[in-house]
């Protein structure tokens, strides 16, 4: 190592991936667990359907309550024959795009919104605030099944209203980060400097929230795919033929004495997922914030 | 101590308008609003819907519709079920008492477990089972409700026999064992999330007293442990966690609708999606508006509570 090395501001050269953040991550084993498995799910859903001889909507009447392993039928049949793997696996590709589209959205408008609320502060702030505080009043589900119950169920629209009641919890963390870096000395430079408002808000401010916002949306990510579950087992999610990970689940409990593989698979791999989502959000607040002694 | 009160109930108040609003807007939020399920009807044409729209007060601009609604609820008038034309608020209340029940056990339950794994973790802090609670307790979170709900039925249900699969009393058994013993599965299921959340706040609660200078204090007076974890650590890790139940209240809320639902008890949830099932528009809407109101009122409860216990509250 020369003197120049120590010159130059160490983050132009550094990459990403060597950053401490990064290596404390992958330090975190259930974390490193949680990606395997997500990376796992998400490679079975994408080449899961070409590679079984089965497709998801192919009905067998003579082939019905197959229980697994019944010949290539290895999660076995439902009531109408249909191959429960190749159904699983077209269903993790709506579940998990559902899931992912609304943390999406949720987190964008969230973190606007919560930027927003946080740096113009006073008045503006609080309305803000208390729009979100009355959201949070209302239980997610009851929420989510009086908009889902009085619009026309399509992926879209089921992701729209996920992404509609879970944007609140960013909007807060985000508000709250932001108040506390309002009056932070490069806040105050940007101004002298005459920078915009919108400048100083998304180039200055939001870079500088950016860890609370990962972690938060990675545990979006988990209960988007949670409440798409929810909603889809009550009736008024995804809609078949369409398969989601939650309507595979609406018709199993009448057969659960005889035929309880349709009520377990699909929920080990929503347990799964959204676990793994869990875990990995666990390292990120580990490896991105100082404070990770809290839990 | 009287400021603190009054600021906090004002602060209500306001949600519970601002609640209202939220409400009023999804009701409206329907393409054609509350008439959309009439356009389904055959033979309707625009003129008849034009003319249940003024019946109804629809053809009024949205302020004035919000208002008068508003009034109406304040006055204790939530409408009638479009199903049997009964005030919504009778419904509501028969349902209300099941639905408490199965709240109040369930959260009793992970009060009790959640607080032994969150102080055992404490003590026994970076230990197998303290990192055996950690990894639980997400996973716990993961699970969905109704799914551990069907497992759970499969078996003590239909393969060990042991409780029955649903409802709340079996006809013609009215006696408190019969309601006791369906009441166990619901309400432990409905837990599990609870005792997640409950053992890792805890566990954080437990953690910040034990290093304590009183705590310190408490065991140089030659205190025994037990006395000193009983009445002073968890005396104190406990008082914070009196407005967490009311943060909670939502989520319990919530699971109590989809628990309702797979073991058929008859609450609150259970006539939620009855009344979706049947486009009651006014059922819903009650229920909807009643379970903000019940988490606003809880949270104030639990604000107050906090408040009267803790004197440093009252202080500040």
């Amino acid at each position: 190592m020369t003197q120049s090395d120590f010159l130059i501001p160490t983050h132009a050269r550094q990459r990403w991936w060597h950053s401490r953040s990064v290596r404390r991550f992958a330090r975190h084993r259930l974390a490193m667990f949680g990606l395997v498995m997500i990376i796992v799910l998400v490679l079975a859903c994408v080449f899961g359907p070409w590679l079984l001889p089965f497709d998801d909507l192919y009905i067998d009447l003579r082939g019905r309550f197959s229980p697994p392993f019944t010949g290539y039928h290895f999660f076995g049949t439902d009531p109408l024959g249909r191959d429960i793997a190749a159904r699983l696996f077209m269903a993790g590709r709506i579940s998990l795009l559902v899931g992912f589209a609304a943390m999406v959205i949720s987190t964008v408008f969230g973190t606007v919104l919560g930027i927003a609320a946080g740096f113009f502060g006073g008045r503006i702030g609080t309305v803000l605030m208390r729009f979100v505080d009355a959201m949070l009043s209302f239980p997610n589900i009851f929420l989510l099944l009086a908009m889902a119950a009085f619009i026309k169920p399509s992926p879209i629209m089921i992701t729209l209203i996920i992404a509609a009641t879970s944007w609140m919890e960013i909007a807060r963390i985000v508000e709250a980060e932001v108040r506390s870096l309002r009056e932070r000395d490069f806040v105050v430079a940007a101004r002298m400097l005459g920078l915009s408002n919108s400048h100083i808000m998304f180039r200055e401010l939001l870079p500088n929230a950016i860890g609370p916002i990962i972690v938060a949306a990675t545990l979006t990510v988990a209960r988007a795919i949670l409440l798409e579950a929810y909603v889809s087992f009550l009736g008024y999610g995804i809609q078949p033929p369409l398969p989601s990970w939650g309507n595979m689940l609406n018709g199993a409990q009448q057969y659960l004495d005889s035929a309880p593989w349709l009520a377990i698979v699909p929920g080990a791999a929503i347990t799964l997922a959204v676990t793994s989502f869990n875990f990995i959000g666990d390292g990120l607040r580990d490896a991105l914030d100082a404070r990770s002694d809290m839990l | 101590m009287v400021r603190y009160l009054l600021g906090r109930f004002w602060q209500s108040l306001v949600l519970l308008l601002l609640v209202s609003v939220i409400g009023f807007a999804v009701l409206n939020l329907a393409p054609g609003g509350p008439l959309s399920q009439f356009t389904l009807t055959p033979g309707m044409t625009q003129a008849d819907l034009d003319r249940i729209a003024s019946q109804m007060g629809l053809d009024r601009p949205l302020p004035v519709q919000y208002i008068d609604w508003l009034a109406h609820l304040l006055r204790g008038d939530w409408g009638r079920s479009y199903r049997d034309g009964r005030p919504v608020l009778d419904i509501i209340w028969e349902h209300l008492v099941a639905t408490l029940l199965l709240m109040g056990v369930s959260t009793a339950i992970a009060i009790l477990v959640g607080t032994c794994i969150g102080v055992l973790g404490a003590l026994r802090r970076y230990s197998i089972f303290d990192y055996a609670a950690t990894v639980g307790a997400m996973v716990a979170l993961s699970i969905p409700t109704f799914w551990f709900g069907l497992i759970a039925i499969y078996i003590f249900s239909l393969r060990l026999r042991w409780l029955p699969a649903g409802n709340m009393y079996t006809i013609g058994d009215g006696s408190l064992g019969d309601y006791a013993i369906h009441l166990i599965m619901p309400s432990v299921v409905l837990a599990l999330v609870n005792i997640a959340v409950w053992s890792r706040y805890m566990r954080t609660a437990t953690l910040d007293v034990i290093s304590q200078d009183f705590v310190r204090t408490a065991r140089a007076k030659g205190l025994s442990s037990r006395r000193v974890l009983i009445r002073h650590i968890l005396g104190n890790a406990l008082l914070p966690m009196i407005t967490l139940l009311g943060l909670q209240l939502p989520t319990i809320l919530g699971g109590a609708l989809v628990t309702e639902t797979v073991f058929t008890w008859p609450g609150m949830g259970r006539l939620f999606l009855d009344s979706l099932g049947y486009s009651d528009y006014p059922v819903v809407m009650g229920l909807l508006m009643m379970s903000a109101v019940l988490v606003l009122v809880g949270n104030l409860a639990a604000d107050l509570t906090v408040a009267f216990v803790d004197p440093r509250i009252r202080l500040s």
